[in-house]
């Protein structure tokens, strides 16, 4: 291309301004570029086909938010990294997601340097409102190509986009693209090469805003050295939203507070208010053109779609059909997936036992099978139900089932304070919490998310329910209750209950002080139903999977180092003639973790606990289930499992110094209710952790349900005994 | 032509928005989406709990609650009966 130096040059202008301070110059190719786009027009799809598996994720400084890079090569060979930014309607932000796409694109983000040219993905079967993001990016000063996504689905409409008018009218390159076909991609990989032309129409915003914005720009473009179209651009988004001026003062320490503020007054003066302008001008415009661009037929088309969500979101049939579907991913998780995890437990089982035959007994075979190989095995066992849930997520996601899902379930949620999209996550914490908390990710409002993650571990998951079975076997009597209840069934439902039932309390409690202010709008695309691009579901499965090993791995394996050590050490010496079941009994009684148990006897004790109960505390701390194996090490009965009646028998038995039984009714009752509320797993910690890319809130979490777990069990068991149930 | 807010509609109703009002950073979402005044809305359906709408706005689907819908003022067209 003839014209490329001269846009290199004015490039090197461009990205000399957004890295005021060193300077660096732009490359005379692109080769750092944007993929933006409105949610759902298709950019994951282009990300993957233009990158393949060559994915990076990272996460912005400070925020949850993912950032995805990946390389891709271009027609001519060169290799270029795309970043994927949030999908976003506007550049207006509100909510961190966004503020990232507009930070990254005016240069403010740390850490990210401001990209050499835009890719803008647009839903061309949606054409008017994908362009209302094209306008405003067109005015950042920096080279964009339009991705003209899902021709075919336009097609189907009866929707004819001139794609040659388009390309016109825009004055940027227009990529015609079915990215799911990957028709069209090759196409892109072409104009990835060069910079295209600078984009030179601004739309006429009103006069006083564009009076406003200009002064404005002026002087940032004076005293930050920044290119001017850059500077227009910051202005606007600057009179629009005042805290970016904090922004920029931090990144480029100018104050500009002052002058936003007084100009946004002046512009409220005369009544202009640029909230309700700038999208007023920007669609009048769109509308203009999509009138010469798009050919819409002269007749309302009905599309497949609309006839599909008759029956899926119909009064009644919508719901039963949810139930169902809900019904067939809980049982895949809560049933299928124990085959796998059989499968991991045995092969981890085994490979003990093949170090253990093979390393001479003592501390590194123990640290080896006891510690690495379980603390892997505890780690890796966790993943067929992380794989099974996102396969499923994954493809009601891009089938467009979801945003239906949330639709249905909305106005049940919003009565306990959340939204339509909680509802999954929630469900399949009843399985296990650490892949509810990952799929938590389909909510895109963050508040909304962060409380749906706090409430996730109040779901009774399946690994506590081998302690209500041993509990409930050992201690609730089984009699009939109005007829044809049965104690057991019903204490284990009100389990479950008690469950849902803090749940919404908490939640409550929370959106009055953690989260006030009101609820965010639930503003949801429907989005037409298609079938999932099973690249898309593969992709997705494979990143879910392995960054849940990498990341939360590295840590649930450390911890339960720790906690094998505590277990382990200091070492017991065994008695001669001692049986195997008693000397590793007084080993954990020995250990650290024993010693902690009863360090902490006097706190759980008005909980109705003694300090052997009180290791199991500790031990179940690597995982709930884990209570049942540490007590029946405590109790001398070897390695019993929660249907055991010899471990059933053991806990009848056990007695207090004083000779009262240690169990009754109501400890039993306490201890499950304990651990209904409890925060017990190190998984869920470090899931938390890696969702929210902080420790505040797993600590947090750790502390509010650690809290709420013993004030609740420690008024059960006071009022309990005062009441002499036992 | 007679004016209401969009929550007030009943499904098959279509209009075009006059205006829209309330907190202002609601507006300007609204807006973005496409509720300018001048579009045309029609109204699709209610979820099965009779909250949030699914409305047709610019040739897309858009799901929002009713105190969002309260915002959009319309004047209304015609109503289909299916
Ligand atoms: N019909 C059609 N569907 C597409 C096309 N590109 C992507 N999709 C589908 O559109 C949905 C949303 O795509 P995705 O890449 O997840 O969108 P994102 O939200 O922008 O990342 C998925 O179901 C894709 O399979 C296309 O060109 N034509």
């Amino acid at each position: 291309m003839s014209s490329c130096h001269s846009h290199a040059a004015s490039r090197q202008r461009l990205s000399g301004a957004a890295e005021p301070s060193n300077g660096a110059e732009a490359p005379d190719r692109p080769r750092y570029i944007a993929l933006v786009g409105n949610p759902n027009a298709g950019k994951t799809t282009v990300f993957n086909a233009l990158t393949g598996m060559r994915q990076k994720v990272a996460n912005y400084p400070g925020v949850t938010i993912e950032k995805k890079e990946g390389r891709c090569r271009t027609s001519s060979g060169r290799q270029v990294i795309l970043l994927d930014l949030p999908g976003t309607y506007s550049l207006e932000s509100r909510s961190p997601d966004e503020d990232i796409v507009r930070d990254v694109l005016l240069g403010l983000q740390e850490e990210t340097p401001r990209p050499d040219m835009v890719v803008v993905i647009v839903d061309s079967s949606n054409l008017e409102r994908n362009l209302y993001l094209v306008t405003q990016v067109a005015e950042l000063g920096l080279p964009v190509i339009i991705a003209l996504n899902m021709l075919d689905l336009a097609e189907s409409y009866g929707r004819e986009v001139n794609v040659n008018l388009l390309h016109q009218r825009l004055g940027m390159p227009v990529v015609p693209l079915v990215a799911r076909k990957g028709r069209g991609v090759d196409k892109l990989r072409q104009y990835l090469d060069d910079y295209p032309r600078d984009v030179e129409w601004r739309i006429p915003l009103p006069a006083a805003i564009q009076t406003e914005k200009e002064s404005l720009a002026a002087g940032l473009s004076q005293s930050l050295g920044v290119d001017l179209h850059l500077a227009d651009a910051l202005a606007l988004r600057m009179l629009s939203n005042e805290e970016l001026a904090k922004k920029v003062e931090r990144r480029w320490g100018h104050n500009w507070q002052p002058r936003v503020a007084a100009a946004r007054r002046r512009l409220a003066d005369e009544g202009v208010a640029l909230s309700s302008d700038e999208p007023t001008t920007r669609y009048h415009w769109i509308t203009d053109l999509c009138e010469d661009v798009m050919s819409v037929p002269s007749h309302e088309v009905k599309t497949l779609t609309e006839r599909v969500d008759r029956v899926l979101t119909h009064r009644f049939f919508g719901p039963l059909i949810f139930l169902a579907l809900m019904a067939f991913v809980f049982q895949s998780i809560y049933t299928w997936a124990q085959l796998p995890m059989a499968l991991v437990e045995s092969g981890v089982t085994h490979l003990g036992r093949f170090v253990s035959a093979v390393l001479p007994e003592g501390p590194l075979a123990s640290l080896l099978v006891d510690g690495v190989i379980a603390g892997v095995g505890a780690v890796v066992v966790f993943l067929p139900q992380i794989l099974f849930l996102f396969l499923f997520l994954a493809v009601l996601d891009d089938s467009g089932y979801l945003a239906r899902a949330a639709f249905i379930m909305d106005k049940l949620m919003s009565s306990v304070g959340l939204h339509g999209r909680s509802f999954i996550p929630l469900m399949s914490s009843f399985a296990c919490a650490i892949p509810g908390i990952m799929a938590t990710r389909t909510i895109d409002n963050r508040r909304d998310r962060l409380l749906t993650i706090l409430l996730a571990p109040l779901m009774s998951c399946s690994a506590r329910l081998p302690v209500y079975t041993l509990m409930i076997a050992a201690f609730i009597p089984n009699t009939r209750v109005w007829g044809f209840f049965r104690l057991p069934g019903l204490a284990l439902l009100s389990m479950y209950l008690l469950g849902i039932l803090m749940a919404t309390a908490v939640g409550w409690l929370f959106r009055q002080t953690l989260f006030p202010g009101k609820p965010a709008p639930f503003l949801m695309e429907l989005p037409p139903y298609r079938s999932p691009a099973l690249r898309n579901v593969a992709i997705t499965m494979w990143e879910q999977g392995w960054q849940f090993l990498s990341r939360a791995g590295t840590i649930i394996l450390s911890i339960s180092i720790v906690l094998w050590f505590l277990a382990s050490y200091p070492h017991y010496r065994p008695k001669p003639g001692e049986s195997p079941a008693a000397v590793a009994g007084a080993q954990i009684r020995h250990s650290y973790a024993g010693r902690l148990g009863r360090l902490i006897e006097p706190v759980v004790q008005p909980l109705g606990f003694d300090w052997k109960i009180g290791i199991g505390l500790v031990g179940s701390f690597a995982a709930r289930e884990v209570l049942i194996s540490t007590l029946s090490t405590v109790y001398n009965v070897g390695n019993a499992d929660e249907s055991s009646v010899t471990l059933r028998e053991a806990l009848r038995r056990e007695r207090r110094p004083d000779g009262r039984p240690v169990y009754t009714p109501l400890v039993a009752v306490c201890l499950m209710v304990y651990f209904v509320l409890a925060f017990q797993c190190v998984s869920t910690l470090a899931v938390v952790k890696r969702e929210t890319n902080s420790w505040g809130w797993p600590l947090f979490m750790m502390g509010y349900l650690t809290t709420l777990a013993y004030v609740v069990t420690f008024a059960l068991y006071q009022v309990g005994k005062a009441m002499g149930w036992g | 032509m007679p004016l209401t807010t969009l929550d007030r509609c009943c499904p098959g109703v279509e209009g075009n928005i006059t205006h829209l009002s309330g907190e202002p950073s609601l507006v300007r979402r609204l807006m973005e989406l496409g509720f300018v005044p001048g579009t045309r809305v029609f109204v699709v359906k209610l979820a099965p709990l009779g909250d949030p709408l699914q409305v047709v706005v610019r040739g897309y689907h858009l799901s929002l609650r009713r105190l969002e819908a309260q915002s959009i003022t319309l004047e209304v067209n015609e109503v289909t009966n299916e």
